[in-house]
């Protein structure tokens, strides 16, 4: 029987405002272990929750962008259950009225555009990280997490490939980003994914019993996960058994999905009203201000880099995926240089090096302008583009400028034709075998002779034009 | 030294016929006479009140000089904070409630933390799991609860005010209980930072006094909005004593058609009507108003409230601060913890409020309890469109003895029946002494619309001016 894969994803991420949802702590869970914690979030007796204004601009952003329904009327509810990490015994967390409601983002498959539908983005709290000693004697606590704002962002049922998980997930990640809402970076937990995932016969309309997958730390090891849980379930069904509702853990090392507990277990989370907030209400003038102030998204951006610049989809693709680069790319081409060949650079070279050391578009060592002279350089002709790369080379190495390169290192390009004209001669001259061959028609035989003069210039000279000269200098021999 | 008025006290301070070292010590002394035997206190640091007095200057607040002590589920910075809770028997606060900083600020000076049922779950302060407080007019009898040792501090004459907070009487019930005035501010009125949640929804901090004076001249000091409560009103800052002389001409008393008077004792009821006679004596009319939804009042109160606490009180765990049970595993060591820290009524709330607020009763219950809610606040809403105060007794019955009510929760339950309400509908309300019977203390309760605080202190001013009954000696108090 052919099976269909319904997925639906859940994802949290971080929101990097200044100081945590509920308490004027610094939110930066990297500090040493408990130096960020103060009575509120440490659920002291008769510490309350203050609603910080920046996560709630924050999580409207990201609401606006994945195109959401903004319920203007809002309000905040208690989770309730036990975990040393929960200081208070509950998180504060949004149940019947979250910030946004009914968006989507939309993703290429195929070369075809497809609408995932988005459920619910809500505002929460993060709990603190807890590590338990492997022999069970003991659990550490560190609450600087704690209280650090999150958005959950609940997808439809609509994916239907573990490889359309991963580009919903990649689809997120860049609208994140580009709405600076947060860094997104799921190795350091500041993006979370869970995902459910089940089968069903094609044709059939109901859902199958789903497994909850966690623990996936990666968006390789997201996709990975499900293509493993797809064949499980594949095989439990065709074996004639029944998939069992439950949560599964991600193993890395075996690169399989392991039980962890059965849902008939699931917590009663008791949800109810947090008497200790007010509602959130969330006027016109806000919403309006957060509209307007949202930035281009990679979709739009995309488009209008093909439409726009001429550049091919991959480009269009590849340089907007990160607004960093982005915006890197915008500011190369703002030098009126060409789109395409500026594409080239920064695809290349550009993030080639940057991937290379782990560093960040911020941190790229040729600034953008020049990046843009370098171009210019070749596209005037004063560098051949070979000389480009060894210019380039050195442009990273030392974040000069490539015309104070070619300046320093003697590289400018001899497109004069009064000095190439005796260098020429000279060649000429010492290679009569060479030009017999050429005029005879072997037409590789210029090419040795290009070779002498570039060799006889230290490379300086124009190839194109030493071309020219040579054949015009042969043919008037 | 009288410790019985804030207004002398603070006069005689800023005469400088006195100093702030002088109450303190008059204070202290009276905890040491005293309170072996009442047992109002569970945490009197001499040291601190001392050199706290010392350091206050006579021009420094609204309060320079003034003793007083606060409920044990008033966090103070350094000082040990128990919410009379095994579950807290060592827990000192990193942070002082919003409370307790204005109270410093004004001059206050702190001697004590009084007793109280634990964690505020309670109508007699017998369910602390430290002490027993007695009720001063007889020692074998209750001093009613939750805030008892606050209310019994002040009828001893112990200290001038104090602090008690109030969920659903917990205030105006042992004020009646023990003769003292006892006002319950509109929910926001006061913070409650800093002040151990019982019901969030439902918690009110508020004072003991002797006078609606000296009532007024505290809520000056703890009123106001609080940047760290986000539930507190946005309210401009007023002076709680401007109204006090406006005596009750032309004020609309309202009183309550069929008001439920299951369980009333008729001496009670008796004692409330002559308070309410003299009232009109003065110039107040009386009209009749109707709350139809006040015999739901007690079942509303009593999901809501566990339900808030239930999860209020998940945070003892036995993880950061408190009682920790040594035990194999971690759940285990929740359960301990828990089970060794929380006294039974505690624990009997816990349970109702988990209930009710799980998965398929909660419709039935919380959310019903909800809409409940919302209906007698609307009771109240349109009874004060035909009056300016409401009057009834605070409680059906005077104090009664220690033990009588201890084992059958549902009686306990109804004791609150004329206070609930107002916690539910987020008013305002006080009780002001209005006679004793058999020697004990009746309390009339004044109750108002949302932030009208100054027409219930300018009602009762204006009846502790005319009230004419006989006022026995407290058998446990500072002799006079």
């Amino acid at each position: 029987m052919n099976y269909e894969t319904i997925i639906g994803l859940e994802v949290h991420v971080e929101l990097k405002t200044e100081t945590k949802i509920f308490c004027g702590c610094k939110n930066d869970s990297n500090s040493e272990p408990n130096t960020n914690v103060c009575p509120v979030c440490m659920g002291h007796p008769g510490a309350l929750p203050v609603l910080n204004r920046q996560a709630v601009e924050l999580a409207l952003r990201a609401a606006t962008a994945l195109n959401c329904t903004i319920n203007q009327q809002s309000k905040f509810d208690r989770k309730n259950y036990f975990y040393p990490d929960s200081p208070k015994g509950y998180q504060i967390s949004q149940f019947d009225k979250p910030i946004g409601e009914h968006g989507y983002i939309e993703i290429e498959v195929g070369g075809e555009k497809k609408r995932i539908g988005i459920t619910r983005l809500h505002l929460e709290e993060d709990a603190g990280k807890s590590t338990h000693a492997p022999d069970g004697s003991h659990t550490l606590v560190d609450f600087n997490r704690t209280g650090v704002p999150l958005i959950e962002i609940v997808s439809e049922p609509d994916i239907r490939t573990p490889e359309e998980a991963r580009l919903y997930l990649e689809a997120l990640k860049s609208i994140m980003q580009y709405c600076d809402v947060s860094d997104c970076k799921m190795e350091e937990g500041s993006l979370r994914c869970d995902a459910n995932v089940s089968l069903r016969p094609v044709g059939e309309t109901k859902f199958g019993n789903k497994a909850e997958l966690k623990n996936m730390n990666s968006f390789r090891n997201v996709q990975r996960g499900l293509e493993y849980e797809v064949e499980r379930q594949t095989a439990v069904y065709e074996e004639g058994g029944e998939v069992v509702q439950e949560t599964r853990r991600f193993d890395e090392a075996t690169q399989t999905t392991i039980s962890m507990r059965s849902k008939e277990e699931a917590h009663d989370y008791r949800y109810f009203p947090e008497p200790d907030l007010v509602d959130l209400a969330i006027d016109d003038a806000w919403l309006n201000r957060v509209r307007a102030e949202l930035p281009e998204l990679p979709l739009a951006k995309r488009t209008r880099y093909e439409q726009e610049l001429g550049l091919p989809a991959y480009d269009a693709g590849v340089l907007t995926a990160d607004p960093l680069v982005a915006q890197y790319y915008e500011r190369v081409i703002a030098e009126n240089v060409d789109a395409k060949a500026a594409s080239n650079w920064v695809m290349s070279d550009i993030l080639g090096g940057l991937n290379n050391e782990g560093k960040s578009p911020a941190e790229c060592p040729i600034s953008p302008e020049n990046l843009a002279g370098l171009i210019q350089e070749v596209s005037s002709g004063k560098i051949s583009s070979k000389q480009a790369r060894d210019v380039f080379k050195t442009m990273w190495e030392t974040g000069k400028s490539a015309s104070a390169i070619i300046k320093e290192q003697g590289m400018e390009q001899i497109s004069d034709a009064s000095v190439l004209g005796p260098i020429l001669d000279e060649v000429l001259a010492k290679n009569e075998k060479s030009v017999a061959d050429y005029k005879g028609g072997k037409d590789r035989a210029l090419g040795a002779l290009v070779g002498q003069v570039m060799k006889a210039t230290k490379g300086k000279a124009n190839p194109a034009l030493v071309n020219q000269l040579l054949i015009e200098k042969i043919q008037a021999l | 030294m009288k410790l019985n008025s804030v207004k002398e006290i603070l006069a005689s301070v800023h005469k400088g016929e006195t100093t702030a070292a002088d109450w303190a010590k008059a204070s202290l002394d009276a905890v040491r006479k005293v309170d072996g035997e009442l047992e109002a206190f569970l945490t009197v640091d001499e040291d601190a009140a001392l050199s706290r007095a010392e350091a206050t200057t006579a021009d420094q607040g609204g309060l320079a000089g003034v003793p007083y002590a606060l409920k044990d589920n008033i966090c103070t910075q350094g000082m040990l904070t128990t919410a009379a809770s095994r579950i807290l028997e060592n827990y000192i606060p990193p942070y002082n409630a919003t409370v307790a900083n204005l109270l410093n600020d004004a001059g206050g000076v702190l001697i004590g933390k009084t007793n109280l049922d634990e964690f505020a779950m309670g109508s007699t302060t017998e369910t602390s799991a430290f002490k027993k407080t007695k009720n001063p007019y007889a020692k074998g009898r209750v001093p009613g609860g939750s805030s008892g040792g606050s209310a019994a501090a002040v009828a001893a004459g112990i200290v001038p005010f104090a602090l008690g907070s109030d969920t659903g009487g917990s205030i105006r019930q042992p004020a009646a209980f023990c003769g003292v005035f006892g006002l319950k501010p509109t929910y926001g009125r006061v913070s409650r930072y800093g002040l151990i949640a019982f019901a969030s929804s439902l918690d009110q901090i508020g004072p003991f006094t002797n006078t609606a004076e000296d009532a007024a001249i505290v809520m000056n000091a703890i009123s106001g909005y609080d940047q760290y409560d986000s539930t507190s009103a946005k309210v401009e800052h007023e002076d709680f004593t401007q109204d006090l002389g406006l005596g009750v001409k032309g004020l609309r008393i309202g009183i309550v058609r069929n008001l439920p008077e299951e369980g009333l004792n008729p001496a009670v009821k008796q004692a409330v009507d002559a308070a309410i006679h003299k009232l009109e004596g003065e110039g107040a009319t009386v009209v009749e108003v109707d709350l139809p939804h006040s015999e739901y009042a007690v079942a509303t109160y009593y999901l809501i409230a566990p339900a808030e606490a239930s999860s209020n009180l998940s945070r003892y765990d036995g993880v950061r601060f408190g009682r920790r049970a040594e035990a194999k595993s971690m759940i285990d060591m929740f359960e301990q913890s828990r089970s060794q820290g929380f006294g039974m009524e505690v624990k009997r709330r816990i349970i109702i409020g988990t209930y009710a607020l799980s998965s398929g009763y909660y419709d039935a219950y919380y959310k019903r309890a909800q809409q409940m809610r919302t209906l007698i606040r609307r009771d109240y809403e349109k009874a004060f469109e035909q009056c300016d105060v409401i009057l009834m007794p605070t409680t059906p019955t005077t104090a009664f003895p220690f033990g009588e009510k201890s084992d059958d929760p549902l009686a306990m339950y109804l004791n609150d029946i004329y206070t609930i309400p107002a916690n539910l509908a987020g008013i305002p309300g006080a009780s002001v002494p209005c006679g004793f019977v058999d020697g004990l203390p009746v309390g009339l309760q004044v109750l108002a619309k949302p932030f009208a605080e100054r027409t219930i202190l300018r009602v009762a001013h204006a009846y502790e001016q005319v009230r004419d009954f006989s006022w026995p000696q407290p058998e446990l108090g500072v002799a006079e």
